[in-house]
């Protein structure tokens, strides 16, 4: 009873502080029937925090499709699994490390990739791919590139040190997010099907082992403070980031797969967000079952913790096993080999309570089920912003076509949106485990699959000024971005996994904006065929009121049957036809263009036909199965000029250029040469085989015309008999290129 | 053939390299555990690959110098036998005093990851035999500390010896400043020791060694280590000459 007196004692102004409100903490009183320990009380506060447990986001992300034959596991486990053929699975899932990686920039953007990574790993996948997903405050604030430089170095120090390649990733910059960035990591592991782990505990008896650090008093309520807005003071939230220790992570992922390929366990699960809290009460609740530990037993890098400490420290590379009765020594004997340490700490109960003891005092006794599913769900109130209105109105009369398009043009490459990201992508080993095929700066990432022919193609998107604008439009926007670029590299779309990044949802235009980007995802999600299998909701991306731009990014997962035939966006050769696919149509709302030339964000963003979308990506995907797509690259950000420019620098190697002309139209100059019109892909082929693709698209209903040929060293666009865009190739790949490194120099 | 792939706790190329020995160039590959003093079976070869051992935390390839298996491979090179070094494998030989000189931190100070080129200076080592003296390779390099420093007497007697195999170059073998990718003295890429059997690289020939990958020419590297073999068993009419003679 001594330690139970040390406790703090449990007063309104302590639940408050914890972040529960009345109407919870009576929750809390009429499921146990007394007023809950100081343990406890940590125990519900980060469990039913916004970010364990959904409660604002729960009953709206029903709305997503998640169901389709080749799904093994849709949302609601560590990560989603889906059934690639030849007996293996890939496992995948994207996390938000937004809160940490803004206070601390290295180790929070670090641990993101740590979480994400044993979310994947503790499935019994491998991973083998990384991507990011990031968003800053520009460049010209020094603030934002200190947080840049962290951010990308926190994600390779921990990335490349576990050997696993970071392959594609999007990067933006916008004033919206100085006080929020937004740091997205996502992972996809290769699992043998029929070997699948899950984060469960069953069978009365069976040991409790903890495994890898051990717990120290880093992170304790980090998912608290990833569930609040930040105001003054943030600075002081720094010990509640976690420090990572990517070597530790390497050792447990490795001696975990060592594990898993033996018959010793029932469920395994990652001390993420909530620590031993969440991955103890999870695992009981997902089995059915109740669970014992003694914390006294759980091992610890510091003296004179108490278990209210123990039980929410967020100290990385751990991970909670329920092992088979009697296998406790195979179990520690695989970890010893690895320098970690496995300590059996308790056992499964039957009767569905979370017991922790200390010692032999109980400190914390709750029904399982009811702190991990039972948390309170909010059906918060909803309203279009009364601003929705004004943003979305653009005269475009007041804004004259610009004489010179050429330096439009220059404008927007060096638009750091736009510019070329390897200041960042160098810095990320994207080669190690020797599967990528298509290297960062192609459209999507690739990776073939060893013992097989196939290979995984992955994209991650998000136009978020598009969803400020228009939120159901964007949502579906990013979703079939996402899919168009993995087909642009010859890979089918199956599944996604998206990140939703939000201001605060207690506030009714967020709850708006939510549940409209969702509506739109969802559509398209239905439309493409690729439901959503996991994912992540982060809130409270909001610095004394002001809320970022709603960015639902989206991580899409596509195979193609021949990893041979993969495809990059760079043009190949002298003399190949250049075709662009879809319809060009008057639409600058929203675009980089207008964002970074004329220094508005307004408008509605381009119109999104998810039929016309499907049936061009169907179209290309059989082109390219015929083995007649040399290049192809879908049209974004800056348009068809941006894009064709992109086609020309073709990454690595040296520019080719390229001659295109358009027939005179009603739409004005910029709107044809810088218009985000959605649904268009720029292809290039070999003079013969144009016909034939040419067939194809009309067979699909797809808008396609033949507009020029690749050659020369410049970039000439033509409209009608005007030279509208004529560069010298290799100077705009210079802008395009120093674009980023520059602004970091000044 | 039969090699020997050591994995330290870190080390995160060992598959790479395992793959590459085993099902491109079709050998008998082991891993080989850090804790284990001597070689159980006979080894053709012993490669060291690259990753963080020990997390990199000191010095890189300081820690994994200490551990057991490098006993092992000390006899084994000093009984002759061919030792290759890639990365944080070239770093662990430079730790455990297999080859002379040491790693400093990148000129830039990050992490650098992409394609370079390596001009072949010397082709008459059991690692270039499949290359020709002035090749140049494409291959990429993946570090931190890959900014290769010795004294200028170390730096002097390594090229009069010819233990410079591989300077960093551009595209058409010119070795320049602006190709030196991370600041190493006399843009060297990689270097072996007088006797030529060990032999330490950063960039990773394992990584382009397989069509798929859009790159081969990391397989004539590894490839030479078998054609070094056949040339002891006669099967090979090149013979194993002196450096400087030759020149």
């Amino acid at each position: 009873m001594e330690k139970i007196k040390k406790e703090l004692e449990v007063t309104p102004e302590l639940v408050a502080s914890h972040g529960l409100s009345e109407e919870e903490y009576g929750r809390i009183l009429k499921i146990l029937g007394r007023t809950p320990t100081y343990t406890e009380l940590g125990i519900f506060s980060v469990m039913w925090s916004e970010h364990c447990s959904y409660k604002s986001s729960r009953m709206h992300l029903r709305r997503f499709p998640t169901k389709a034959p080749w799904v093994i596991q849709g949302p609601g486990e560590n990560a989603g699994v889906i059934d690639i053929g030849d007996g293996l699975a890939a496992v995948f899932k994207m996390e938000s490390h937004n809160h940490p990686s803004f206070i601390e920039p290295y180790q929070g953007a670090a641990t993101g990739v740590g979480g994400i990574l044993r979310d994947v790993f503790t499935m019994g996948a491998r991973p083998i791919a990384n991507m990011d997903s990031l968003r800053f405050g520009p460049l010209d604030v020094p603030k934002n590139r200190y947080l840049l430089d962290g951010v990308v170095a926190g994600i390779a120090g921990y990335g490349n040190c576990m050997g696993i390649p970071t392959i594609a990733g999007e990067t933006y910059f916008n004033e919206i997010y100085n006080g929020n960035n937004l740091v997205n990591a996502f992972t996809l592991g290769i699992a043998k099907k029929d070997r699948i782990f899950y984060g469960t505990a069953s069978g009365v008896g069976n040991p409790v082992i903890y495994v890898g650090s051990q717990t120290g008093r880093d992170g304790i309520h980090g998912a608290t403070m990833a569930s609040e807005e930040f105001s003054e003071g943030t600075e002081e939230k720094r010990p509640t980031v976690q420090v990572g220790d990517p070597f530790t992570e390497k050792l447990l992922l490795e001696a975990c797969l060592e594990l898993m390929s033996k018959d010793l366990i029932i469920g395994i699960q990652d001390m993420g967000a909530a620590g031993l809290t969440s991955s103890s009460c999870e695992m009981a609740s997902r089995g059915g079952s109740g669970m014992e530990m003694d914390l006294a037993l759980v091992p610890r890098r510091e003296e004179g913790m108490i278990p209210y400490e123990l039980m929410l420290s967020e100290s990385q590379e751990r991970m909670l096993i329920v092992a088979k009765e009697g296998m406790e020594k195979e179990v520690e004997d695989i970890f010893k080999k690895w320098d970690l340490e496995a300590v059996t700490i308790g056992h499964v109960t039957g009767n569905g309570m979370l017991r922790v003891k200390d010692g032999g005092v109980v400190v914390a006794e709750i029904p399982a089920k009811a702190i991990a599913d039972e948390a309170p769900v909010y059906d918060r109130p909803s309203s279009r912003p009364i601003y929705q209105d004004s943003i979305q109105d653009l005269n475009l009369d007041l804004l004259p076509v610009p004489k010179d398009l050429n330096d439009m043009l220059v404008k927007l490459l060096s638009s750091p949106t736009i510019a070329e990201k390897s200041w960042i992508y160098r810095q990320y080993d994207h080669m190690v485990r020797t599967n990528t095929v298509v290297y960062p700066g192609s459209d999507a990432g690739v990776v073939r699959i060893k013992g097989t022919n196939k290979a995984l193609a992955m994209s991650v998107d998000c136009n978020s000024l598009y969803c400020f604008l228009h939120p159901k439009a964007g949502g579906a926007i990013a979703v079939a971005e996402a899919a168009r670029n993995v087909v642009c590299s010859g890979a089918r779309p199956m599944a996604l996994t998206d990140c939703l990044n939000f201001g605060n949802p207690e506030k009714p235009e967020t709850m708006w904006q939510f549940k409209e980007a969702l509506e739109g995802m969802s559509l398209a999600a239905e439309e493409l065929n690729t439901p959503v299998v996991s994912g992540n909701v982060s809130f409270y991306n909001e610095t004394k009121g002001l809320g970022i731009y709603p960015t639902p990014v989206v991580g899409m997962v596509g195979i193609m049957d021949d990893a041979s035939k993969a495809v990059t966006q760079y043009f190949k050769g002298e003399g190949d036809t250049i075709i662009l696919l879809g319809e060009t149509k008057e639409e600058l709302g929203g675009t980089e263009y207008l964002r970074a030339v004329h220094g508005l964000q307004k408008g509605l963003p381009p119109d999104i036909d998810l039929k016309a979308e499907k049936a061009l990506q169907d179209a290309v995907l059989e082109a390219v199965d015929a083995g007649l797509v040399k290049s192809a690259h879908d049209c974004s950000e800056g348009g068809l000029a941006v894009a064709l420019a992109e086609c020309c620098f073709r990454g690595e190697e040296e520019p080719l250029g390229c001659e295109v002309s358009m027939p005179i139209d009603r739409l004005r100059k910029d709107a044809l040469l810088f218009g985000e019109s959605q649904s268009r892909i720029i292809i290039s082929a070999k003079p013969e085989d144009a016909g034939q693709i040419v067939g194809i698209m009309s067979r699909h209903g797809i808008p396609c015309s033949i507009t020029g040929r690749v050659g020369g060293d410049s970039l000439k666009i033509r409209i009608g008999s005007e030279e509208a865009v004529n560069q010298p190739v290799m100077r705009l790949k210079e802008t395009w290129l120093e674009a980023i490194p520059k602004m970091l120099r000044t | 053939m039969r090699f020997a792939v050591i994995v330290f706790p870190g080390s995160n190329c060992d598959h790479d390299c395992y793959h590459a020995m085993k099902h491109i160039l079709g050998q008998e590959v082991d891993f080989i555990w850090h804790k284990e003093g001597l070689f159980q079976k006979k080894y053709d070869g012993v490669i060291i690959p690259g990753g963080f051992s020990y997390g990199d935390y000191l010095r890189t390839g300081a820690i994994a110098r200490f551990s057991p298996v490098m006993k092992a491979v000390d006899g084994f090179a000093k009984g002759g036998g061919l030792v290759i070094g890639i990365c944080n494998g070239f770093q662990i030989l430079l730790e455990a005093g297999l080859l002379p000189g040491a790693m400093l931190r990148n000129e830039s100070l990050k992490f650098i990851c992409k394609d370079v080129y390596v001009k072949v200076i010397n082709e008459q080592t059991p690692f270039t035999r499949c290359c020709n003296r002035g090749d140049v390779l494409r291959i990429p390099i993946a570090h931190a500390e890959g900014n290769y420093f010795a004294d200028e007497d170390t730096l002097a007697r390594l090229e009069d010896n010819g233990q410079v195999v591989f300077k960093y170059c551009d595209k058409d073998g010119k070795i320049t400043s602006e190709a030196n990718p991370n600041g190493s003295a006399h843009n060297i890429a990689g270097i072996c020791n007088e006797t030529r059997n060990v032999f330490g690289m950063m960039p990773h020939p394992e990584r382009c060694a397989e069509a798929i990958l859009g790159n081969t020419d990391g397989k004539n590297i590894l490839a030479s280590m078998l054609s070094h073999s056949a040339i002891f068993t006669g099967a090979c009419s090149i013979r194993y000459t002196d450096y400087k003679q030759d020149r």
